[in-house]
Parts: structure tokens; C-alpha cells; sequence
């Protein structure tokens, strides 16, 4: 499995995120730069934690126009699997691939540090080796995490199973404690915590590992003939 | 020509930065503060040569599409001359 890591101008987890793909799930991993029209032959995206475009205007408003977003879109569309994960999460819902919005933290403070998230679904690629229920320990980093959306698209994600994560102990103000949440057709994912960061004993929970396993299982399923590569 | 777009979040997204400056106004001896709600405006320059109708449905298209995210936020357009 091919994993691609989108690097944008300002993306500050791009090498983290790599790590985790390549190093720690041990797959061929490359970064793809913000101006390119084509993701190449990956199965996988990575939009990853940062800053992009310094956050101007809003979280993700202008990676949003950057030429490699029409080539995720593409790619989500023919049902590539892409995980945005904080400032990709920030990405993803301004890009209008996951509904909802992500807003200043409920205290205002940036927050850093670790805690503790419910797998809400392993009816997903990202998180069908995680356990129902099953509680991981990642970091979050961010000053927007506060998931907003209206009422009716919360009860419509609820109904359709798409809350990935929850928090055990809301941190940012997020609506009924979503940390993560999966589009219709479940093949794109946006989280606030940062499973990359947490994928080694070494960086003190590999919890996040999970998700890696599991992009990786659910690519190498739907391989049309198990063993044969061309 | 020049425009000016107001943006502020929908009165249904709560506002902790609006929230904090009433909190201090109150501490600062104003108790007849009851609300405030933070946004931002954009003064836009528009190059000569270009209709009123044209402008403003460019930056009515601009501030739907770019300037507010019309999930969290509404906004407001304004042509000055």
C-alpha cells in the first residue's frame, strides 16, 4: 500500500505523519506538494496537522483553493481513502468533503496534550482494527478544534454512524463530543487528535497506530486478487 | 470603487472571543453591557470600468464562496463609492 502525505505551505505534521505511514506501519510513503495536479498512484492521502497558508482568512480556507485539493477531490470521489487530520480536519470541512466546521476552543486556549478518545465506529477503513468502545490515548495541538455543525447535520451523522472518535473529556466545546467524523460514503476521515503522533511506544502511546492498521487492512481487502502485484 | 464585507458568526454559533470582551467590559465597570459579538470586515478595491451591478454580484459571489463560511458564519456586503 502507497500512502501520500499532501505538504502545503505552513503543514507542520507532514514529516510526523510520514513516519507513522512509512517508518512505524513500515508502507512506501511519499510527500505530494500543494501545487501539484495529481496524487500519482498512492491508495492513500494524508492531510496533515499545521498550519496552512498561516491559517489566514479561517483554518483551511485557503488550502482549500490550492491546485492538489481538485486532485483529492477526485480522488474521494472515485472512493480514494483521504484522512485529514487536525489542520487537514480544518481542510476537509472548509473543502466541503466532511459538513460541519471547526471553531475557536470553547476556553480560547490552545490546547496541547494528551487524552483520552472513544472509537465510536469500526464500521469505517480507519478504524475497523480499533475495537467498539475502545479507548485510545492521543495528543490534540489546535486552537480551532470546536466541532459545530446544526442540529440536523448531528443527528444525521449519529443516524448514518458516521462519528468515528469522541472525546471522554471534551476539551474544546465540540458538539455531543465529536473528535472525528466520516463522510457518507465513509471514505474520508477528519480527526482533531493526532493519531501520527502517537504511533510508536517511543512518543508514549502507540494507540494511534491504529489507524494506520486499519487504512492498511481495508486497502489491502479490496485488492482484486490477494498476493499478486503487478 | 471600493466594497466593504462584514463577517460575523451566526448569532446560533457561540462566540467565546465575544463573550471574554463582554466579561472584561463588565469588570471594567460597564454592567449595561449585555452582549457583544466579535467579526471582521474586508475593504475591498474594485478597478474602474466596472459596473455597480457587476461588483456587487462579485463580492456577494466573493464573500459567499471565500470571506465567510456560510456554515459557521453570515455576512454582510456594502458598495462604497
Amino acid at each position: 500500500m502507497k500512502f501520500g502525505v499532501i505538504v502545503f505551505p505552513g503543514s507542520n505534521c507532514d514529516h510526523d505523519a510520514f513516519y507513522a505511514a512509512s517508518h512505524n506501519l513500515g508502507q512506501p510513503t511519499e510527500y505530494i506538494w500543494h501545487d501539484s495536479r495529481s496524487l500519482g498512484d498512492v491508495d492513500a492521502v494524508i492531510l496533515p496537522g499545521g498550519f496552512a497558508y498561516g491559517d489566514y482568512l479561517r483554518c483551511g480556507a485557503i488550502a482549500r483553493f490550492s491546485p492538489v485539493m481538485q486532485a483529492v477531490q477526485r480522488f474521494a470521489a472515485e472512493g480514494g481513502l483521504v484522512l485529514g487530520i487536525c489542520n487537514g480536519f480544518q481542510i476537509l470541512v472548509e473543502a466541503g468533503l466532511l459538513p460541519g466546521a471547526l471553531i475557536r476552543n470553547r476556553g480560547l486556549k490552545f490546547i496541547c496534550r494528551e487524552l483520552r478518545l472513544r472509537v465510536a465506529t469500526t464500521h469505517s477503513p480507519f478504524t475497523g482494527a480499533l475495537h467498539e468502545g475502545q479507548v485510545l490515548r492521543l495528543p490534540i495541538a489546535h486552537g480551532e478544534g470546536c466541532y459545530f455543525a446544526e442540529p440536523r447535520t448531528l443527528d444525521e451523522l449519529e443516524a448514518e454512524d458516521r462519528v468515528a472518535f469522541r472525546y471522554l473529556d471534551n476539551p474544546n466545546g465540540s458538539l455531543r463530543d465529536i473528535a472525528g467524523i466520516l463522510s457518507r460514503e465513509r471514505n474520508v476521515m477528519g480527526m482533531m487528535p493526532h493519531p501520527e503522533r502517537a504511533s510508536d511506544p517511543l512518543m508514549g502511546s502507540a494507540d494511534g497506530l491504529g489507524v494506520f492498521q486499519s487504512m492498511l487492512a481495508a486497502v489491502e481487502a479490496a485488492r482484486p486478487v490477494a498476493g499478486v502485484r503487478p | 470603487m471600493k466594497a466593504r464585507v462584514f463577517v460575523s458568526l451566526k448569532t446560533t454559533v457561540l462566540d467565546p472571543q465575544g463573550k471574554t470582551v463582554r466579561a472584561a467590559l463588565q469588570g471594567l465597570g460597564y454592567p449595561a453591557i449585555e452582549d457583544v459579538r466579535q467579526g471582521k470586515f474586508f475593504d475591498i478595491a474594485i478597478a474602474s470600468g466596472v459596473t455597480r451591478e457587476q461588483a456587487r454580484k462579485d463580492i456577494e459571489t466573493i464573500a459567499h464562496d471565500v470571506l465567510a463560511n456560510p456554515v459557521i458564519e453570515e455576512y454582510r456586503v456594502e458598495l462604497l463609492d
